[in-house]
């Protein structure tokens, strides 16, 4: 499959075959859907300034918005966050209570801005991927690989095979440190205290494989435009089989700590309702619409790098709730194991990189004895490679969802424009609508169901 | 969707009428094809209906939306009829039934930086409108909630444009001992 035809990939037999495996959305239904959601139902839009303003009045006495309803009473403006422990990070929540039920909410972000898109308009293409790669934290390859693939668009190019298939086994590593880390927040969220220790442990055996093939824990800067960074190092084979061994046991302790338990079902099960027209309408994407039975994984529908050679199962829910997207990231880290071991079996020998002149640098013993190498090298490090004018469009399945890159070039060696479409930014919008009527008390079983990664909602 | 639409907005850049003919049309706006995808063209007029007429052909989930400023590349292509503007909202949409894609880049001149927001079509554009208008400070009609939402509510200007330059904030470091 060619990866730069991939995110547009459309012809009529993929069709045919799509419309039995994804679910059937009606227009009535997402009709009816609209109607609720462009409602000030659940979403509470109100400033910052004027929200500051209700919790202060709530001191004394209590804000009542004009619709409150005058039976029931009184509402209040409650702040949760920036600094609240179970945010992850710095998100922060306006909710508007009646008693302990939530009755709308907003999220406001921005606390981890840091201008990462516009930076990127100043940072050559051998340079971008640094900057995406700290976008999402607890899956930074995925950024870059997105980032590659445009660039790789606008180019022209296409990485060889080998590394096509190191990207796969990488990215599937990454989602299963990031999933780990979900199970390990989870848990702690909803105090499940030893969870967090196991999911943790395990991650960290996961980021130990990829500290050994690209150098670094996190923020691996390791797929670049044209290829990875480096080849799969010496014994790379032996490390990720001693990664993926003891999972699936460690898997199955976590089910039984979890999966069954009448506590942990009792706080998930029906708590942060959403349906699939809820979830399309929103744009929704990843294990949030997974949840509700509506089977959308880009690996399978859209495939990008070598999806389409191996073989894996796109993990589903039926109620759209919280217990159904943990018991959805607990079966995707299965998949994934399925994924990496067949990756294993098929791992091509031949280049890591494009033996490209104009996007890839010369070997590091070249430029001792080449002064032709030595410049051309120079180059690359300081000027970067120009790619041609253009715009494109190349998203890949993060462990959040779509994680897209909308890239246009003005045939410099820069990026005019690099737009990153995180997956937790958009899902954040279904906060309000998970929360709405619901008690405090399930806020933190809610945000943490939808996994966000503030970074990559802030970038 | 009528064809008419499409032919109106291409005679408002166009004085003669040949190169209105060899515009390719889709939903009755102009299309081109950029690296293997879709692009449609609509103007700002026809955006809302464009997009409503995508919805109902399966083009079901609004994926993204995004702004551009074009200030120091005026130059880029377009089909013949569009005229570039100084911003573009482009527009991502997905048909997952059929598994396809398809962009719109609608342009947004930079003395009347507004453009109609796909709020009530597609809910979950609100929040990538409030980005893009926080950063380009392009405006949308119909929002529910035009406000900033990454930068602080008070800040002045628009990051993302191509006049704003970096290193424009000064940096505040604490004072350090010597």
């Amino acid at each position: 499959m060619n990866p730069a035809d991939t995110p547009t990939a459309s012809d009529a037999g993929q069709a045919a075959a799509a419309a039995a495996t994804a679910g059937k959305i009606s227009i009535e239904a997402l009709d009816a859907a609209l109607v609720h959601l462009t409602s000030d139902h659940a979403v509470l839009r109100m400033s910052e300034t004027k929200a500051a303003e209700a919790t202060a009045e709530a001191a004394d006495a209590a804000f009542e918005p004009a619709d409150a309803d005058p039976v029931t009473g009184e509402r209040m403006i409650m702040n949760m966050g920036p600094a609240h422990p179970s945010t992850h990070g710095v998100l922060r929540l306006i909710l508007e209570l009646e008693g302990e039920t939530i009755i709308r909410s907003k999220p406001v972000i921005g606390y981890l801005h840091t201008g990462m898109e516009k930076t990127g308009e100043d940072l050559t293409y051998v340079q971008g991927c640094t900057n995406v790669t700290r976008m999402d934290y607890a899956s930074p390859l995925f950024s870059e690989l997105a980032f590659s693939l445009a660039a790789e668009q606008l180019l022209g190019i296409e990485a060889p095979p080998r590394a096509q298939w190191i990207r796969m086994l990488m990215c599937e590593m990454n989602r299963l440190a990031s999933h780990l880390l979900f199970q390990a927040t989870n848990g702690m969220d909803l105090g499940a205290v030893s969870m967090m220790l196991y999911g943790w442990r395990e991650r960290e055996e996961v980021l130990r494989f990829l500290e050994m093939v690209s150098g670094l824990r996190m923020n691996h800067n390791f797929i670049r435009v044209g290829g990875v960074a480096a080849d799969l190092p010496d014994g790379w084979r032996d490390e990720a089989m001693r990664v993926l061994e003891p999972l699936p046991e460690r898997i199955g302790e976590f089910d039984v700590l979890l999966t069954n338990q009448p506590i942990w079902r009792e706080r998930l099960q029906g708590v942060g309702v959403i349906t699939a027209e809820e979830a399309i309408a929103l744009g929704t994407t990843g294990p949030i619409l997974r949840s509700t039975g509506y089977a959308w994984d880009l690996r399978r529908d859209q495939p990008y790098l070598h999806y389409d050679e191996v073989d894996f199962d796109v993990c589903v829910g039926t109620y759209g709730d919280s217990y159904d997207r943990y018991a959805i990231r607990l079966a995707e880290i299965g998949e994934s194991i399925r994924i990496i071991r067949q990756v294993l079996d098929k791992m091509p020998t031949g280049d890591y990189r494009i033996q490209d002149k104009k996007v890839t640098p010369p070997p590091r013993a070249r430029i001792d004895e080449s002064m032709e190498a030595l410049i051309h090298h120079f180059k690359i490090f300081t000027e970067g490679f120009k790619v041609p004018e253009g715009e494109t469009y190349a998203a890949v399945e993060s462990p959040r969802g779509e994680l897209g890159c909308y890239m246009v070039s003005d045939g410099s060696g820069k990026p005019f424009r690099m737009h990153i479409r995180g997956p937790s930014f958009v899902n954040l919008q279904t906060l309000p609508h998970l929360m709405a009527d619901s008690l405090i008390a399930d806020t933190v079983a809610i945000i943490s169901s939808v996994d966000p990664i503030l970074g990559e909602v802030d970038r | 969707m009528s064809l008419d639409e499409g032919v109106g907005a291409a005679e408002a850049a166009e004085t003669d009428d040949e190169p209105v003919a060899s515009v390719e049309l889709a939903y009755g706006v102009p299309v081109t094809t950029s690296h293997g995808q879709q692009v449609l063209h609509p103007s700002r007029e026809q955006l809302v209906d464009t997009v409503r007429a995508l919805r109902d052909d399966g083009y079901l989930m609004c994926i993204d939306s995004c702004g551009v400023d074009y200030l120091t590349h005026p130059g880029r292509s377009l089909p013949a009829g569009i005229q570039a503007e100084r911003f573009e909202v482009v527009v991502g949409f997905l048909d997952p039934a059929a598994r396809r894609r398809l962009r719109l880049r609608v342009q947004i001149p930079a003395d009347d930086p507004t453009c109609p927001s796909l709020f009530a079509v597609h809910p979950g554009t609100e929040a990538l409108e409030r980005e893009t208008f926080d950063m380009f400070g392009i405006s949308f009609d119909g929002h529910p909630d035009m406000t900033r939402i990454l930068m602080p509510e008070d800040w002045v200007g628009h990051p993302l444009r191509k006049d704003y330059a970096i290193g424009q904030i000064p940096v505040q470091f604490k004072a350090t001992h010597s």
